[in-house]
């Protein structure tokens, strides 16, 4: 399932990242912010009115916003 | 011989309490200068070990890697590897880590470790770490990094003299890194997760505070009612809490000025004293209050972790113009200045973004123009309430600071559409756990912003009133004559040219003369304005009263909503060109932007004069 289709407040995990789809500098943050197949996710927020981006995740410890569109390329899989 | 002491530097992820620490380390005795070749903020002060060596300390823009992405990031890794030219490397480094962040921070920490100078770490903010039910093995940590870890508590000066006996001792025995270079990325991230496994003794669900306040502060509706209330909020403190503080200084300049009438006889010098540097400089010193006010709201804002909630809140409308909630912290800085505004779009990633959030920086309604919109509004609008606790001067204010915004985001549609021709801006950033703001820290940065306030008053705006009033004060009007003083000055004639350029926007003489000085510094048209009207005072009693009722009994009202407009788009201050033209590396952009604002500004000054004109203002 992808990060932006997550239903909030569930842990995840992430599966695989389409590394390709992200222009370089976004690919790069994204990696230092920690952002690694493996790694436990979970959507907290979604952005304002009717627009619901961006996306508020926590990531480890580390809470972190982005934008829908990057949270399409994060392929995740639901906790059991 | 006297040695240079240890240069020591500070460095770690964003949102590590760096600064935090920094600021408990090395007291409110700080340097702040630029690294060589580039506008990067250095801050740099002194520390001293127990027996009272002194210490060197620099404080590093924070960084998530020594790979960077933005300019910040940049100076960090060349200070740290030695490479930027002119500065001199770090003897040792302070690695300074959030406690409840660990498997994110450490891989960068690690990453430093590996450069094998001299190194100690600081387990910052361990008490909002314990706070979520985080508890850490600092020893356990220590032997996995191979480097000595101190627990900390910046904020309450928790740790400090550990930490610089563990400082002491690393730089007396420096030992040989143990921890071996991972190649990838991946690799890096793998080994720091394993090594904050290996430091957490346990973890419960602590209370989560941030999570509790992020539900209602990043609440689909709630969050903006409360963003927009905070700045309302913010805007009315401007007004409202700076009138008491304003009126003794006012009463201050007053004595000082009849003070000096009453031992020096009338003539040039006193004339000079009085109505050139007293009427200039005090008309300006006033506003030190608000333009307090404001940074206090802005560094509270920020220090609490709430600035970057407000990104993400703004985010979606700022994409609407094509920038990104990154955008929105410089902007908001720049309500309380543009240069400091500008010098943070440095870690907006995207270049194209960056640069249109610099061209439209000075939209936003700084704070050298609040003296200006609060002469003309206390002078024209009436002090009345429009609805329990709102009052009118306060509304017209917020209306103003709109406008502004309601520009900039025009601009930046435009500017992305045409100039810079991005297609996308991206939002990604980190959002810290809240925090109660140290007051120490804010007190030391407020007397920063004052100081930097008081200096251009003492220095740019002194000689800008001081050779303002001279070119109104010669050569002298014929006794007799009925031409006044001003008319016949050297600015009055000067202003005389500019008349014809002006007039069609509704600017009569005097304003023809003040927006000259202006250029200098924006509240400076203030000073002007005071300074020619207390040159032209026929009697003393015209002089003691102040610049307000004046210009209500001289301009029209519509005159002064066009004044007001004009000043929303204002050509921005020298200082503000200078650093677009740092911070763009060339004249083409500083050039463009001065003229699209010149433009707008004369056109704003203009339909806002005929519609009023038409309405029987």
């Amino acid at each position: 399932m992808q990060l932006d289709h997550l239903p909030l407040n569930q842990i995840a995990v992430i599966r695989s990242i389409d590394w390709e789809s992200l222009p370089d500098h976004e690919g790069h943050r994204l990696r230092s912010l920690g952002f690694e197949p493996g790694v436990t996710i979970e959507a907290l927020h979604k952005g304002i009115l009717m627009w619901r981006d961006p996306l508020s995740v926590r990531v480890g410890r580390m809470t972190v916003a982005l934008r829908t569109k990057v949270a399409a390329a994060i392929d995740c899989e639901l906790s059991t | 011989m006297t040695q240079m002491p240890p240069l020591v530097a500070l460095v770690g992820n964003p949102n590590a309490g760096k600064s935090a620490l920094f600021n408990a380390l090395t007291g409110a005795r700080q340097k702040i200068a630029n690294y060589p070749g580039v506008t990067v903020e250095r801050k740099s002060g002194r520390a001293s070990f127990a027996d009272g060596r002194a210490v060197e300390m620099i404080d590093l823009p924070g960084a998530y890697s020594l790979d960077p992405d933005s300019l910040d990031e940049a100076v960090t890794r060349d200070v740290v590897l030695g490479n930027l030219s002119g500065h001199r490397r770090p003897d040792a480094l302070v690695i300074v880590l959030d406690a409840g962040n660990l498997d994110n921070h450490l891989r960068f920490a690690l990453e430093l470790i590996a450069l094998g100078l001299p190194t100690v770490v600081a387990l910052n903010m361990i008490d909002l770490a314990e706070r979520d039910g985080l508890r850490l093995d600092a020893q356990a940590l220590a032997h996995e990094l191979g480097v000595p870890v101190i627990e900390t508590v910046a904020v309450r000066r928790r740790g400090l003299e550990p930490l610089m006996t563990a400082l002491d001792g690393a730089l007396k025995n420096p030992v040989a890194p143990i921890e071996p270079v991972a190649t990838s990325f991946g690799a890096q991230n793998q080994r720091a997760r394993d090594i904050a496994d290996a430091a957490i003794i346990s973890e419960t669900a602590g209370r989560q505070w941030t999570r509790r306040l992020d539900a209602i502060l990043l609440h689909p509706v709630g969050g903006v009612v409360i963003l927009l209330a905070l700045l309302f909020l913010m805007f009315q403190a401007v007004y409202g809490w700076s009138e008491a503080p304003i009126g003794w200084i006012e009463s201050g300049f007053a004595l000082l000025s009849d003070g000096i009438k009453n031992v020096m006889p009338d003539g040039l010098l006193r004339s000079f004293l009085t109505d050139g540097v007293i009427a200039g400089v005090g008309s300006v010193i006033v506003f030190l209050p608000q333009i307090l006010i404001l940074f206090l709201f802005i560094l509270l804002l920020e220090a609490s972790g709430y600035m970057t909630r407000a990104a993400f809140v703004m985010d979606r409308m700022m994409a609407a113009v094509g920038l990104s909630g990154h955008s929105f912290i410089p902007l908001l800085s720049s309500f309380a200045c543009a240069i400091p505004g500008i010098m943070a779009t440095r870690t907006i990633m995207d270049q194209k973004e960056r640069l249109a959030t610099i061209l439209i920086a000075p939209l936003m309604t700084c704070s050298a123009r609040l003296p200006v919109y609060t002469v003309i509004i206390g002078a024209f609008i009436p002090a009345s309430n429009v609805g329990p606790g709102i009052g009118l001067q306060g509304l017209v204010l917020f209306g103003l600071y709109i406008a502004g915004i309601l520009g900039a985001m025009l601009a930046a549609a435009v500017i992305q559409r045409f100039v810079t021709q991005s297609r996308t801006s991206s939002f990604l950033i980190e959002m810290p756990r809240y925090q109660w703001p140290r007051l120490g820290d804010i007190a030391i940065n407020l007397w920063q912003r004052a100081w930097v306030f008081l200096r251009r008053a003492g220095t740019i705006i002194f000689a800008a009133t001081i050779i303002l009033w001279a070119l109104l004060s010669f050569p002298k009007a014929p006794i007799g004559s009925n031409v006044s003083q001003v008319e016949y000055s050297v600015a009055g004639r000067i202003a005389d040219g500019l008349e014809p350029i002006v007039r069609p926007i509704g600017f009569n003489h005097d304003i023809a003369l003040a927006l000259i000085p202006a250029m200098a510094a924006r509240e400076v048209a203030v000073s002007a304005l005071a300074t020619v009207y207390a040159i032209d005072a026929a009697d003393e009693d015209a002089a003691a009263t102040s610049l307000g009722p004046k210009l209500a009994a001289d301009w029209s009202l519509a005159t002064a909503l066009a004044f007001l407009a004009w000043f929303v788009f204002a050509p921005q201050c020298i200082s503000t060109i200078a650093v677009t033209r740092r911070e763009t590396n060339g004249w083409k952009w500083p050039i463009f932007m001065v003229s699209y604002l010149f433009v707008l500004a004369y056109a704003a000054a203009g339909i806002t004069y005929w519609t009023a004109r038409s309405f029987g203002l």
